[in-house]
């Protein structure tokens, strides 16, 4: 591609629209491979995929990407309505979104400029040239798909699992419609905003006419190229979050806590996984003026370090027994990681990035927090007793408020020729 | 011009590529212009077809204009107000072929701002005094003018070259029209009739679809009963605003309903957009 522009730039006969136009889909090759020349075309091509071959995430597999992947530094996470009241129309737009999703997940653009000047362009273009920035694109499917309004939707109503229902209210909860909720959902994630952007909307826009936006959330964690160690990202607090998470490299561990097994449910949804989102606001400006010594024991854990309060190292078993020489347990009773912890038996795989909405017009303070998302295999054992022992007594929640809440099971992966949601649809 | 600018393209590129490729390229550029032109010429009735039908909106629109700059004339404020917004959906229907004079549109339809203070006459300015101001005192002048570029604009209308690129393009961006500025009410920001505007706009599109529907069928028939689908999901949402003879003020919709009318729009225009394959040789 760089040939090929330099080419234009040395003649000067092509201007930088025309140029733009064609260089969507990697040169003028594809132009002039559309109108009979197919060689100059196998060069594009194989030029584009050696050079983003190293931050690509297979689309294709077992599970979807996106889940056991290592955290991307971005997220794009939308929810959707589907405005469609037949089934072939929703199947389309799977056996769409994979395709789309596929070529996404290689850097590639959805699909390629047509020779007519009538038509706009299949891809939306901003990605062009870009790398894959380890793009993983994975869909979920909310209750509401299956029963809404006492209607069995789409004949999915005796597929529903038992675990794929809203959740229950927690104390506290600020639920706002706007942030919540989801007949579907997709999560893109990427090293880059702009290509993590790009994937959801031109999967949007394939869905016109079948199913809307309903919400969108951005995030961001600390980038890997600022944090060459990749420690533990730190949220908006300034404290690290995610230390203790399943270890995504240990199959026991990750089918154990995060994948929904055979037998657990409908089998349409082994290999798939429950995702849990909360948008939860951070009111920052208050925190900011709470001391240190409240700020730790409000978590558990030290700033600095990441260390458990009365221990040395981020990554140290939490000891919950140690004691201040008063009597007092060093991790306090209401903080964050106590509770979170509770006896040990529940985990989730977190996946959390912080977010910043700009100013929230009601109060003039930023709109910052934290899109929390989390997989398991059983929310009821799982995300549901942490979140309610949370919501009664964590010190945190003087700090925090839930404002989005969204549950949906994340479709089994599926193989190359085949679509994602086809154990479900079929 | 568009179908000549094409095959520029496409000439330039075979050029600029010849010396990495051995394949002969006339011949494909050649056949690609002649499928151009044969798409243009079996689109000929159909542009002659629009031509007719701008003309005549056109011709309403002088005679609707007529009537409203009368009764400002003479003081009628009710009158003129009930005339107002269907006089517009003349020009709103055929708005492809009344934006080609960039010159009078802006002096018949800018909004407040959109041209300086002094510049500023037509629709919108006459709009302010009958619902802002509540009165025609002193907006005698802006009828007389309105009246007078409207006329000019019926004369001029004649020399338009209607070509299928003004019919593509036009069709949708009638409906862009709509997501950007009719949907957030700002058209008619003294009067609230924007849904007026809204459906002229979109029976504009729809008279573009309806035209090119036959070629469209050829090419692809599941993409013409979606077009026509989804304009049958507007008129539905269109319709439950009906009150009397029109619509209902724009202020009286919910926020959820402008969304639901904005997001229609969207699922109408994305295939809509694909419209262009009709210049395509089977």
């Amino acid at each position: 591609m760089a040939k090929n522009e330099s080419n234009s730039d040395s003649q000067g006969t092509i201007s930088r629209r025309d140029m733009l136009k064609t260089a969507g889909v990697g040169g003028i090759g594809v132009l002039i491979g559309a109108s009979g020349l197919g060689g100059l075309m196998s060069i594009t091509e194989s030029k584009a995929s050696s050079t983003g071959a190293k931050e690509v995430v297979s689309y294709y597999g077992k599970h979807q990407a996106g889940i056991t992947t290592k955290t991307q530094n971005n997220v794009y996470f939308i929810a959707l309505d589907v405005t469609t009241s037949k089934k072939e129309d929703l199947v389309k737009l799977f056996k769409e979104w994979t395709l789309a999703a596929a070529l996404m997940s290689e850097g590639k653009p959805v699909g390629e400029l047509s020779s007519n000047e009538f038509l706009p362009p299949k891809d939306t273009g901003e990605a062009a040239g870009l790398s894959a920035s380890n793009l993983t694109i994975t869909f979920g499917v909310g209750p509401s798909l299956f029963v809404k309004d006492n209607q069995d939707r789409f004949g999915l109503k005796q597929k529903q699992p038992k675990e794929l229902a809203d959740l229950p209210k927690f104390p506290l909860d600020a639920l706002e419609e706007e942030w919540s909720g989801g007949d579907l959902c997709i999560q893109a994630c990427a090293d880059d905003l702009q290509v993590a952007f790009h994937a959801v909307r031109n999967l949007i826009r394939i869905a016109r006419g079948k199913a809307i936006l309903k919400w969108a959330q951005p995030g961001f964690q600390r980038t890997k190229h600022a944090d060459a160690k990749e420690g533990t990202p730190r949220n908006l607090f300034g404290f690290k979050d995610g230390t203790v998470n399943p270890d995504v490299k240990n199959e026991n561990q990750v089918n154990e806590q995060v994948w929904v097994q055979p037998g657990d449910g409908p089998n349409w949804l082994a290999g798939g996984s429950y995702l849990v989102v909360r948008r939860i606001q951070m009111f920052i400006e208050v925190w900011d003026r709470t001391n240190l010594k409240e700020q730790e024991a409000t978590f558990g854990r030290y700033r600095d370090s990441g260390a458990a309060l009365g221990q040395k190292d981020e990554f140290e078993k939490l000891d919950l027994k140690h004691k201040h020489a008063n009597g007092s347990y060093s991790i306090p009773g209401d903080s964050h990681t106590r509770l979170s912890h509770g006896n040990g038996s529940e985990q989730i795989l977190r996946r959390a990035f912080s977010y910043s909405n700009g100013m929230d017009p009601k109060t003039g303070s930023f709109d910052a927090g934290l899109l929390f998302l989390c997989f398991q295999r059983t929310p009821s054992k799982q995300f549901i007793p942490i979140q309610k022992r949370l919501s009664e007594m964590d010190k945190l929640n003087e700090y925090t408020s839930h404002r989005g809440s969204a549950m949906f099971a994340c479709l089994p992966g599926t193989k190359q020729g085949g679509f994602i949601g086809e154990t479900l649809f079929n | 011009m568009k179908l000549i600018k094409l095959s520029g393209i496409l000439l330039l590129s075979s050029s600029l590529l010849f010396g990495c490729a051995n394949t002969d390229t006339t011949s494909t550029t050649e056949k690609e212009k002649a499928t151009k032109n044969v798409a243009a010429d079996a689109l000929k009735g159909v542009t002659d077809e629009y031509r007719k039908y701008a003309i005549g909106e056109i011709e309403e629109f002088v005679k609707a204009t007529e009537v409203f700059t009368t009764a400002v004339k003479n003081g009628d404020i009710d009158k003129a107000k009930a005339l107002y917004a269907p006089a517009r959906m003349h020009y709103e229907r055929a708005e492809p072929i009344a934006e080609v004079f960039g010159d009078l549109d802006p002096k018949i339809d800018a909004r407040e701002g959109d041209v300086p203070e002094v510049e500023w006459g037509g629709y919108h300015r006459i709009e302010k005094g009958l619902w802002d101001e509540t009165t025609t005192k002193g907006y005698e002048q802006y009828a007389e003018q309105l009246m007078k570029d409207v006329n000019l604009l019926r004369a001029k209308v004649d020399t338009v070259e209607v070509t299928p690129d003004m019919l593509i393009t036009g069709a949708v961006d009638l409906l862009n029209e709509v997501s950007t500025s009719k949907v957030t009410g700002e058209e008619d920001r003294y009067s609230h009739t924007d849904l007026y505007d809204f459906v002229a706009n979109v029976q504009g599109a729809e008279k573009i679809y309806q035209l090119l529907n036959p070629a469209l069928k050829e090419k692809d028939a599941e993409l013409s009963k979606e077009i026509g689908a989804r304009f049958d999901e507007v008129y539905s949402l269109l319709n439950k605003h009906k009150k009397e003879d029109g619509y209902k003020s724009y202020t009286d919709l919910s926020k959820e309903e402008v969304k639901e009318l904005s997001q229609a729009i969207d699922a109408l225009a994305e295939p809509l957009s694909q419209i262009g394959i009709v210049t395509e040789a089977s």
